[in-house]
């Protein structure tokens, strides 16, 4: 069985997301395994057109800070969410949604991009994913 | 046997590994990745993929700040 990076996702944040997102890709891309858990507020940029609107964990300043890094990391040349969480699935990896979450902020998977998600699971399923891996993270 | 080439040019973390594991993945074995960038760190790090993977290198040339790493899947 190949080496597995799981991934909790319970910031919301869009510098926190991408980070997520870019450790996943490159896991997948070097032969790994990976899962990325959203819960909370990770859990909201998997709402229907809610991936890229996750404020700027520092310096946000009512989205100009966040306006400010999109613009550098546009010249740089960065990829998009978008394109980042396309990447993730198309290289197999695994997106689960806590379910718990869903019941708490009143979600329906309606709401969720379903043809996204893996699984719609709680801390069981982490724990599985998570006891098999050898990296593993809380962002 | 096919050379797939893949172009990064531009491109940043972690754009050049992804799209040569996704080339990896659709090439048959024997052919041929040639993936081309600019990114510095990928220039080191494609090659640790490429290890991990259990693949082989066939060499990694720059010019001018652009790079062409050929690989045999």
């Amino acid at each position: 069985m190949a080496e597995k990076v799981t991934i909790i996702v319970h910031s919301g944040d869009m510098d926190k997301v991408y980070s997520a997102l870019i450790i996943g890709n490159g896991a997948l891309a070097m032969g790994m395994e990976a899962s990325l858990f959203f819960t909370f507020w990770g859990l909201q940029r998997l709402k229907k057109g809610g991936l890229e609107k996750g404020p700027l964990s520092k310096m946000n300043m009512l989205g100009l800070g966040k306006w400010m890094i999109k613009k550098k990391m546009k010249q740089a040349g960065v990829a998009s969410l978008e394109r980042l969480l396309k990447d993730f699935k198309e290289l197999g990896g695994k997106v689960l949604a806590c379910d718990m979450t869903m019941e708490i902020m009143g979600i329906k998977k309606e709401d969720l991009r379903d043809d996204l998600i893996s699984d719609y699971c709680a801390v069981g399923t982490y724990l599985t994913e998570a006891r098999g891996s050898k990296v593993t993270l809380f962002i | 046997m096919a050379e797939i080439k893949v172009d990064c040019t531009g491109e940043t973390c972690p754009v050049p590994l992804v799209e040569t594991r996704k080339a990896l993945r659709k090439a048959k074995v024997g052919d041929i990745v040639e993936v081309t960038g600019t990114h510095p760190s990928s220039k080191k790090e494609i090659p640790m993929a490429v290890k991990a993977l259990g693949l082989k290198i066939i060499d990694i040339k720059e010019k001018g700040g652009i790079w062409k790493i050929r690989i045999r899947r």
